[in-house]
Protein backbone atom coordinates (compact mmCIF):
# COMPACT_ATOMS: atom_id res chain seq x y z
CA UNK A 1 0.00 0.00 0.00
CA UNK A 2 1.31 3.76 -1.11
CA UNK A 3 1.56 5.50 2.66
CA UNK A 4 -1.36 8.05 1.32
CA UNK A 5 -2.69 10.97 3.38
CA UNK A 6 -4.91 9.31 5.27
CA UNK A 7 -1.95 6.63 6.83
CA UNK A 8 -0.41 9.58 7.74
CA UNK A 9 -2.64 10.93 9.50
CA UNK A 10 -3.14 8.21 11.61
CA UNK A 11 0.40 7.72 11.51
CA UNK A 12 1.11 11.21 13.48
CA UNK A 13 -1.88 10.89 15.56
CA UNK A 14 -0.77 7.86 17.05
CA UNK A 15 2.49 9.30 17.50
CA UNK A 16 1.18 12.47 19.24
CA UNK A 17 -0.16 10.36 21.42
CA UNK A 18 2.82 8.53 22.31
CA UNK A 19 4.55 11.89 22.59
CA UNK A 20 2.18 13.09 25.66
CA UNK A 21 1.41 9.43 27.37
CA UNK A 22 5.12 7.76 26.83
CA UNK A 23 7.10 11.00 29.17
CA UNK A 24 4.17 11.30 31.42
CA UNK A 25 4.54 7.89 32.64
CA UNK A 26 7.86 8.36 32.69
CA UNK A 27 8.12 11.23 35.18
CA UNK A 28 5.13 9.63 37.42
CA UNK A 29 7.02 6.73 37.53
CA UNK A 30 10.15 8.87 38.50
CA UNK A 31 7.88 10.83 41.33
CA UNK A 32 6.20 7.26 42.66
CA UNK A 33 10.20 5.80 42.61
CA UNK A 34 12.37 8.63 44.20
CA UNK A 35 9.22 8.74 46.77
CA UNK A 36 10.17 4.76 47.46
CA UNK A 37 13.83 6.33 48.36
CA UNK A 38 16.99 4.84 46.36
CA UNK A 39 18.34 1.13 46.86
CA UNK A 40 20.53 0.72 49.82
CA UNK A 41 22.08 -2.01 48.30
CA UNK A 42 20.64 -4.84 45.58
CA UNK A 43 20.17 -7.84 47.95
CA UNK A 44 16.91 -9.93 47.04
CA UNK A 45 15.09 -8.73 50.81
CA UNK A 46 15.89 -4.98 49.37
CA UNK A 47 14.16 -6.31 45.88
CA UNK A 48 10.89 -7.93 47.22
CA UNK A 49 10.76 -4.76 49.17
CA UNK A 50 11.37 -2.60 46.67
CA UNK A 51 8.74 -4.75 44.56
CA UNK A 52 5.90 -4.10 47.09
CA UNK A 53 6.78 -0.58 47.40
CA UNK A 54 6.07 -0.01 43.44
CA UNK A 55 2.84 -2.48 43.61
CA UNK A 56 1.55 -0.54 46.05
CA UNK A 57 2.26 3.32 44.52
CA UNK A 58 -0.61 5.00 43.43
CA UNK A 59 1.55 7.04 41.42
CA UNK A 60 3.52 4.31 39.63
CA UNK A 61 0.41 2.99 38.60
CA UNK A 62 -0.67 6.02 37.42
CA UNK A 63 2.46 5.97 35.66
CA UNK A 64 1.74 2.40 34.39
CA UNK A 65 -1.61 3.37 33.24
CA UNK A 66 -0.09 5.86 30.98
CA UNK A 67 2.64 4.19 29.80
CA UNK A 68 -0.84 1.36 28.70
CA UNK A 69 -2.14 4.23 26.71
CA UNK A 70 1.51 4.59 24.99
CA UNK A 71 1.71 1.50 24.26
CA UNK A 72 -1.50 0.86 23.01
CA UNK A 73 -0.78 3.54 20.43
CA UNK A 74 3.04 1.88 19.78
CA UNK A 75 1.78 -1.20 19.11
CA UNK A 76 -1.03 -0.14 16.75
CA UNK A 77 1.16 2.07 14.93
CA UNK A 78 4.05 -0.41 14.15
CA UNK A 79 1.48 -2.79 12.06
CA UNK A 80 1.81 -0.65 9.61
CA UNK A 81 4.62 1.79 9.89
CA UNK A 82 8.87 0.89 10.05
CA UNK A 83 10.03 0.32 13.36
CA UNK A 84 13.43 1.76 12.58
CA UNK A 85 10.81 5.18 11.05
CA UNK A 86 8.47 4.95 14.62
CA UNK A 87 11.05 4.81 17.49
CA UNK A 88 13.12 8.06 16.40
CA UNK A 89 9.80 9.88 15.10
CA UNK A 90 8.39 9.34 18.92
CA UNK A 91 11.48 10.86 20.66
CA UNK A 92 10.24 14.37 20.62
CA UNK A 93 8.86 12.95 23.89
CA UNK A 94 12.63 13.14 24.81
CA UNK A 95 12.01 17.24 24.67
CA UNK A 96 8.59 16.90 26.35
CA UNK A 97 10.35 14.12 29.54
CA UNK A 98 12.92 17.22 30.13
CA UNK A 99 10.36 19.69 30.63
CA UNK A 100 8.04 17.91 32.90
CA UNK A 101 10.81 16.74 34.78
CA UNK A 102 12.00 20.70 35.37
CA UNK A 103 8.52 22.33 35.75
CA UNK A 104 6.71 19.47 37.34
CA UNK A 105 9.31 17.00 39.47
CA UNK A 106 12.02 20.53 39.90
CA UNK A 107 14.78 18.64 38.00
CA UNK A 108 18.05 20.37 37.47
CA UNK A 109 18.70 20.74 33.80
CA UNK A 110 22.32 21.87 32.87
CA UNK A 111 22.68 23.78 29.16
CA UNK A 112 24.56 20.87 28.02
CA UNK A 113 21.87 18.11 29.13
CA UNK A 114 19.39 20.56 26.74
CA UNK A 115 21.75 21.00 24.24
CA UNK A 116 22.06 17.46 24.13
CA UNK A 117 18.10 16.69 24.05
CA UNK A 118 18.11 19.77 20.99
CA UNK A 119 20.68 17.36 19.11
CA UNK A 120 18.38 13.95 19.82
CA UNK A 121 15.30 15.98 18.54
CA UNK A 122 17.48 17.26 15.57
CA UNK A 123 18.42 13.42 14.65
CA UNK A 124 14.68 12.69 14.52
CA UNK A 125 13.65 15.22 12.73
CA UNK A 126 16.04 14.11 10.15
CA UNK A 127 14.80 10.32 10.37
CA UNK A 128 11.08 11.64 10.12
CA UNK A 129 11.83 12.64 6.44
CA UNK A 130 12.71 9.15 5.51
CA UNK A 131 10.21 6.93 3.96
CA UNK A 132 7.42 5.81 6.52
CA UNK A 133 7.62 1.99 5.59
CA UNK A 134 10.85 0.25 3.60
CA UNK A 135 9.41 -3.49 3.81
CA UNK A 136 6.81 -5.24 1.63
CA UNK A 137 3.35 -5.65 2.75
CA UNK A 138 2.36 -7.93 5.85
CA UNK A 139 1.21 -10.82 3.32
CA UNK A 140 4.18 -9.83 1.58
CA UNK A 141 7.06 -10.04 3.53
CA UNK A 142 10.03 -11.57 2.99
CA UNK A 143 9.69 -12.53 6.64
CA UNK A 144 9.75 -16.39 6.89
CA UNK A 145 6.92 -17.63 9.32
CA UNK A 146 8.71 -19.32 12.33
CA UNK A 147 7.80 -21.37 15.24
CA UNK A 148 7.25 -18.36 16.93
CA UNK A 149 4.90 -17.18 14.82
CA UNK A 150 1.06 -17.97 14.76
CA UNK A 151 1.64 -20.47 17.49
CA UNK B 1 28.00 2.79 38.47
CA UNK B 2 27.88 -0.51 37.62
CA UNK B 3 24.12 -0.71 39.00
CA UNK B 4 23.55 2.08 35.94
CA UNK B 5 25.43 0.70 33.14
CA UNK B 6 23.75 -2.70 34.02
CA UNK B 7 20.37 -1.26 34.35
CA UNK B 8 20.75 1.32 31.15
CA UNK B 9 22.31 -1.99 29.33
CA UNK B 10 18.61 -3.80 30.09
CA UNK B 11 16.54 -0.76 29.02
CA UNK B 12 18.31 -0.41 26.21
CA UNK B 13 19.10 -3.80 25.14
CA UNK B 14 16.52 -6.00 26.36
CA UNK B 15 14.26 -3.64 25.76
CA UNK B 16 14.44 -2.90 22.48
CA UNK B 17 14.83 -6.79 21.35
CA UNK B 18 11.31 -7.04 23.34
CA UNK B 19 10.00 -3.53 20.64
CA UNK B 20 11.79 -5.44 18.08
CA UNK B 21 9.96 -8.68 18.56
CA UNK B 22 6.38 -6.37 19.19
CA UNK B 23 7.27 -5.45 15.88
CA UNK B 24 7.43 -8.44 14.21
CA UNK B 25 4.43 -9.64 15.93
CA UNK B 26 2.66 -7.01 15.13
CA UNK B 27 3.86 -7.34 10.98
CA UNK B 28 2.54 -10.75 11.69
CA UNK B 29 -1.33 -9.75 12.25
CA UNK B 30 -1.04 -7.23 9.30
CA UNK B 31 -1.94 -3.22 9.56
CA UNK B 32 -4.83 -2.48 11.89
CA UNK B 33 -8.07 -0.48 9.69
CA UNK B 34 -10.67 -0.60 12.08
CA UNK B 35 -10.28 1.33 15.61
CA UNK B 36 -13.46 0.51 17.14
CA UNK B 37 -13.17 -0.90 20.78
CA UNK B 38 -14.65 -4.44 19.15
CA UNK B 39 -12.26 -4.42 16.62
CA UNK B 40 -9.13 -3.51 18.81
CA UNK B 41 -9.77 -6.19 21.17
CA UNK B 42 -9.89 -8.69 18.30
CA UNK B 43 -6.37 -7.81 17.13
CA UNK B 44 -5.02 -7.89 20.63
CA UNK B 45 -6.14 -11.48 20.75
CA UNK B 46 -4.73 -12.25 17.64
CA UNK B 47 -1.73 -10.83 18.49
CA UNK B 48 -1.95 -12.81 22.16
CA UNK B 49 -1.74 -15.92 19.47
CA UNK B 50 1.66 -14.76 18.54
CA UNK B 51 4.52 -16.66 19.81
CA UNK B 52 6.72 -13.25 19.29
CA UNK B 53 4.04 -11.47 21.41
CA UNK B 54 4.79 -13.34 24.32
CA UNK B 55 8.28 -12.65 23.63
CA UNK B 56 8.03 -9.18 23.42
CA UNK B 57 6.06 -8.98 26.63
CA UNK B 58 8.35 -10.55 28.75
CA UNK B 59 11.96 -8.43 27.18
CA UNK B 60 9.88 -5.24 27.64
CA UNK B 61 8.95 -6.71 31.30
CA UNK B 62 12.54 -6.84 32.10
CA UNK B 63 13.13 -3.36 30.39
CA UNK B 64 10.64 -1.95 32.28
CA UNK B 65 11.81 -2.79 35.87
CA UNK B 66 15.69 -1.98 34.74
CA UNK B 67 13.90 1.71 33.93
CA UNK B 68 12.37 1.64 37.41
CA UNK B 69 15.36 0.95 39.37
CA UNK B 70 17.50 3.40 37.19
CA UNK B 71 14.47 6.18 37.67
CA UNK B 72 15.49 5.24 41.42
CA UNK B 73 19.01 6.57 40.94
CA UNK B 74 18.74 9.33 39.23
CA UNK B 75 16.86 12.09 37.24
CA UNK B 76 14.17 11.32 34.88
CA UNK B 77 15.17 13.88 33.19
CA UNK B 78 18.71 11.93 32.53
CA UNK B 79 17.36 8.62 32.39
CA UNK B 80 15.48 9.06 29.42
CA UNK B 81 17.31 10.64 26.99
CA UNK B 82 20.38 8.34 27.54
CA UNK B 83 18.14 5.90 26.89
CA UNK B 84 17.55 7.03 23.47
CA UNK B 85 20.38 4.77 22.85
CA UNK B 86 18.24 1.94 22.10
CA UNK B 87 18.06 3.83 18.47
CA UNK B 88 21.67 2.31 17.29
CA UNK B 89 19.83 -1.12 18.66
CA UNK B 90 16.76 -0.40 16.99
CA UNK B 91 18.49 0.62 13.72
CA UNK B 92 20.72 -2.70 13.84
CA UNK B 93 17.77 -4.85 14.64
CA UNK B 94 15.37 -3.25 12.03
CA UNK B 95 17.97 -3.92 9.52
CA UNK B 96 19.04 -7.31 10.82
CA UNK B 97 15.75 -9.42 11.70
CA UNK B 98 13.10 -7.08 10.23
CA UNK B 99 14.62 -6.44 7.25
CA UNK B 100 13.70 -2.97 7.09
CA UNK B 101 16.14 -0.67 4.92
CA UNK B 102 18.17 2.05 7.40
CA UNK B 103 18.93 4.55 4.81
CA UNK B 104 21.94 6.81 5.55
CA UNK B 105 19.54 9.62 5.86
CA UNK B 106 18.50 7.06 8.88
CA UNK B 107 21.72 6.38 10.18
CA UNK B 108 22.91 10.35 10.06
CA UNK B 109 19.86 10.55 12.60
CA UNK B 110 20.84 7.81 14.70
CA UNK B 111 23.94 9.42 15.01
CA UNK B 112 23.00 12.63 15.75
CA UNK B 113 21.03 11.23 18.35
CA UNK B 114 23.95 9.65 19.86
CA UNK B 115 26.04 12.17 20.40
CA UNK B 116 22.97 14.34 21.89
CA UNK B 117 22.94 11.24 24.15
CA UNK B 118 26.45 11.97 24.96
CA UNK B 119 25.96 14.96 25.74
CA UNK B 120 23.22 14.74 28.17
CA UNK B 121 25.72 12.07 29.97
CA UNK B 122 28.03 14.73 30.28
CA UNK B 123 25.89 17.34 31.32
CA UNK B 124 24.79 15.47 34.64
CA UNK B 125 24.81 18.13 36.53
Amino acid sequence: MTPGSGLHLKTFFLLFIMVVFGPLGDVLLSKGMKDLGEIPNWSLAELAHLFVGVFTSGVIWLGILSLIGFFIAYTLVLSWADYSFVQPASSFSYAVVALLGHFALGEKITLLRWAGILVICCGVLIVGHTPLRTTQDAAESSMQPTTLERT
Amino acid sequence: MLAEIILILGIVVIGTGGEICLTRAMKTIGEVHDFRPRALLSVFGRAMRVGWMWLALLLMTAGFFSLLGMLSLENVSFVVPVTALSYVVGAYGGALFLGEKVTRQRWLGVLLVCIGVTMVWKGRG
